[in-house]
């Protein structure tokens, strides 16, 4: 029982009165912090890494405020979602697809705590699988070549079409906007800038957080301005909050499924949360077929991406701390954090320093259960929210977005982007094109390009080095059959409208 | 509403904690995480733990264009603020003399020092036949299509130049022909070539500690004059007939338009840091190899080193 002992230490070290207190602190302000379009959790983990030097924390107080503050931020992402339509951190983006129709439809409150509780779902099976599985799975990252993470984005971009059930043409389209977005920047391959047009602020790319405030928050804003304040979609019905336990018995099986995909894409270094929560909910929506009508609010639609992207969260850890290799942008910065307090990652810390290893995941275990205890209750404030006037309420959610985004780099010209992002959405809107699929295209087309190219450059152009592992043949199939068979099943099957804002 | 207005204050709260003007500022022209964010919070830490400045440093991070937003932050807009240092690296002079930071030249800021080297070194993986660097660019030489690296840097990058400087000076005449991906870091290069995708990894030594304990790598050697404290099984290039010295030095540049009295002052501020126990260990925790050189002879080996890198790049056709 070396688990169970070495827990007991990682519990020993991480709970005192001192720590719990760190502990709640950092969940709430990771809730509101996740909660802000702009502000995900890389950046609220980073802007609070020199408050817990100046505050003199050590090693494990500064690692407990740090992982509330990251699982905090990745459950506080939903609420925007869901309530706004606006994701509040990238993760949280496939949460708009179900959580705000579900709120349009007078359960906002059921839709928050079915989703905490996914949230909830996902980081603790993913916390154990972290805890059981972090050296085995380790290994899974050396299986991983250009080849393979190929196959694994063409996967995702296969199952892309499927995902705004309307007009397929449309998604492919707005995916395509997505991936040349996604190629803006200095090329990893020759290093040569791309469609920067010689401007400096380009040659890093396009943020995504840019990219989702200006399609989602200020194009948000550009329809309440077109409608004089009448037609804005914000404003939506209010009723009591309970604890919808059907649906949460009823979507047990898909927070169980969607756990698992989600901690295994958060393993994968470079794939990280998005891509889970993405995998979560095309694999759901496949499972429960057509009838089910995820896009119109389905609550298992909520739970998928919640606990799909709270586990990969957990998942991204495995790699973080067994080989040194951070899985997404906060991981990165959690890494940074380490090794300003003089802990180096890599294959020997678990032996090295059991008492960070246990400590950082009694702490998870900690923020966890702090988290859905603080969230099921504060589902009424958060809904109260919506009794705000929108005239009130969107002009303070475009200075937050503002101040977000402006910290992201200091950078003025990251409000000009935002502001053209948010005109993009505005038109794309009205032309009933889905946005949703811009975000995964750059999120996900500048992995898959690099990918790529590194695979033709160390095969000399061959191309049948695309398909020369089992791991890589396996994925192709899957996003074969991904991409064709909803085009026979179309005539099949009776078809959703989905509500299109 | 009053969420809603609590949430706006604490965010509107955090961000000027992240941006407020205090005394001294350190930019780490990336995001947190990197080399540079590590120089600027370490170096600040340890200025304010010693006493040589007042109020804690702040660290502010700009990333964009590989350090360039933040070099012409600097030029354009800071060019006589006497507070204000920024982190540097090799990647700053291997991108100053590809003309990567939009036509600005090293000449526009001052670089202070280097307090500290992260030796450049070449591993296979643990399972791998090469046993040697002679048996590496051996086969290279013989063909040089069948030998591949991953790096983390982009391709032009220090991590790519380090291979290539050993096979040029070996007498490799046709270099481009060498592969190389450039990957998301040192450790990310390690698991591909562990992983078998490429023959060799080239990268910084501070990054493979770990798998060097655990045996997943073998490294063939560092780039370093002598061999590194604490791991002196590793031979350097040099003592296997390779001469190339290739590190990652970590250090800081200023303003240009700042007097001389604040120059020194801040050349003798970052000697202070070097000498104190709490940087010793600081680069000993991090794989750092002690290099110290400030003020003058610095900017002196900073030119040295940018011309160096521009025929290299030349000769790889990196740049034109």
């Amino acid at each position: 029982m070396d688990l169970l002992s070495n827990l007991a230490m990682g519990f020993g070290v991480a709970l005192s009165p001192f720590t719990l207190m760190l502990a709640v602190i950092g969940c709430f302000i990771g809730t509101i912090i996740g909660a802000l379009p702009g502000l995900g959790p890389s950046n609220g983990v980073a802007i609070l890494i020199p408050l817990a030097f100046s505050l003199g924390l050590d090693a494990t107080s500064s690692l407990v405020l740090m992982t509330s503050v990251y699982y905090g931020a990745m459950y506080g992402g939903r609420i925007s979602s869901i309530l706004l339509n606006i994701p509040g951190d990238e993760p949280a983006l496939m949460t708009t697809l179900d959580g705000y129709p579900m709120a349009k439809q007078g359960r906002a409150g059921d839709a928050l705590v079915l989703s905490g509780v996914a949230s909830f779902v996902g980081a603790f099976l993913a916390t154990i699988g972290l805890m059981r599985l972090a050296p085995l799975l380790a290994r899974v990252a050396f299986l991983f070549g250009p080849a393979e993470y190929f196959a694994l984005y063409l996967l995702a971009f296969a199952t892309l079409g499927g995902i705004a059930s309307n007009n397929q043409a449309k998604a492919a389209l707005a995916s395509c906007i997505g991936l040349g977005i996604a190629m803006i920047g200095v090329d990893n391959n020759s290093g040569l800038p791309r469609l920067t047009g010689g401007n400096l602020h380009l040659y890093d790319g396009v943020d995504f957080l840019v990219a989702i405030v200006g399609l989602f928050a200020v194009a948000e804003v550009f329809f309440f301005i077109e409608s004089h304040g009448k037609g804005s979609s914000i404003g939506v019905k209010l009723e009591k909050v309970t604890i919808p336990v059907r649906d949460i018995v009823e979507s047990g099986w898909t927070m169980l499924r969607s756990s698992a995909v989600g901690f295994v894409a958060g393993v994968l270094p470079g794939a990280g949360a998005s891509l889970g929560s993405f995998l979560s909910y095309m694999s759901e929506k496949s499972i429960a077929g057509e009838n089910a009508g995820f896009g119109t609010g389905a609550p298992r639609g909520v739970a998928a991406p919640e606990a799909g992207n709270n586990a990969a969260a957990g998942g991204a850890l495995v790699p973080m701390l067994t080989l040194g290799v951070p899985g997404s942008g906060t991981t990165a910065v959690l890494l940074a954090l380490l090794m300003t307090l003089n802990i180096t990652p890599g294959p020997t810390l678990f032996s090295d320093r059991p008492e960070v290893v246990w400590g950082l995941i009694a702490s998870l275990l900690i923020a966890n259960v702090v988290l859905l205890l603080m969230n099921v209750p504060m589902v009424r404030i958060f809904v109260r929210i919506l009794s705000v006037p929108p005239g009130v309420l969107l002009p303070g959610v475009t200075m937050v977005s503002f101040v977000g985004i402006y910290s992201l780099s200091s950078s003025y010209f990251d409000l000009l982007l935002m502001i053209g992002f948010g005109v993009l959405g505005f038109v794309l809107r009205k032309l009933d094109v889905p946005t949703v699929p811009i975000i995964l295209g750059i999120l996900l087309g500048g992995h898959m390009e690099n990918s790529l190219r590194r695979a033709m450059v160390l095969s000399d152009g061959d191309w049948t080095y695309l398909f020369s592992s089992p791991i890589a043949i396996a994925l192709w199939a899957v996003a074969i059959v991904g991409f064709i068979a909803p085009m026979f099943l179309r005539n099949v099957l009776k078809r959703p409208q989905r509500i299109t804002d | 509403m009053k969420h809603l207005v609590r949430a706006a204050l604490t965010g509107a709260v955090l961000s000027v904690a992240a941006t407020a003007v205090s005394a001294t500022e350190c930019i780490a022209p990336a995001n947190p995480g990197g080399g540079w964010d590590f120089t600027c919070r370490q170096i600040g830490k340890i200025l304010y733990d010693i006493k040589q400045v007042d109020k804690p440093v702040q660290v502010t991070n700009m990333p964009g264009a590989g350090g360039g937003l933040a070099f012409n932050h600097v030029v354009t807009e800071r060019n006589d603020d006497p507070d204000l240092i920024v982190a540097a690296s090799s990647a700053t002079t291997t991108r100053l003399a590809q003309n990567a930071y939009a036509g600005r030249k090293a000449s526009d800021v001052r670089f202070v020092g280097a307090i500290g080297i992260d030796p450049g070194v070449i591993a296979v993986a643990a399972d791998s036949p090469y046993k040697s660097l002679k048996d590496l660019v051996d086969a290279a030489l013989a063909d040089p299509s069948s030998v591949s690296f991953a790096g983390g840097s982009a391709v032009g990058g220090f991590d790519h130049l380090k291979p290539l400087m050993i096979l040029k000076g070996a007498g490799l005449k046709d270099i481009t022909k060498i592969k190389y991906i450039g990957v998301d870091g040192g450790a990310d290069a390690v698991t591909q070539t562990v992983g078998g995708f490429t023959t060799a990894m080239t990268g910084d030594l501070s990054g493979i500690v770990g798998f060097l304990k655990s045996g997943d790598v073998r490294a063939l050697a560092v780039l370093t004059e002598e061999r590194v404290p604490g791991f002196e099984d590793i031979p350097t290039a040099r003592e296997q007939g390779y001469d190339v010295v290739a590190g990652n030095w970590r250090g800081l540049y200023v303003p240009r338009g700042i007097s001389d009295d604040d120059f020194h002052k801040w050349a003798d501020r970052l000697r202070a840091v070097a000498e104190s126990a709490e940087w010793k260990k600081a680069m000993a925790d991090n794989g750092l190899a002690p290099f110290t050189m400030v003020g003058d002879d610095f900017q002196a080996y900073v030119d040295k080193l940018v011309a160096e890198i521009r025929q290299m790049s030349k000769d790889i056709g990196v740049i034109q």
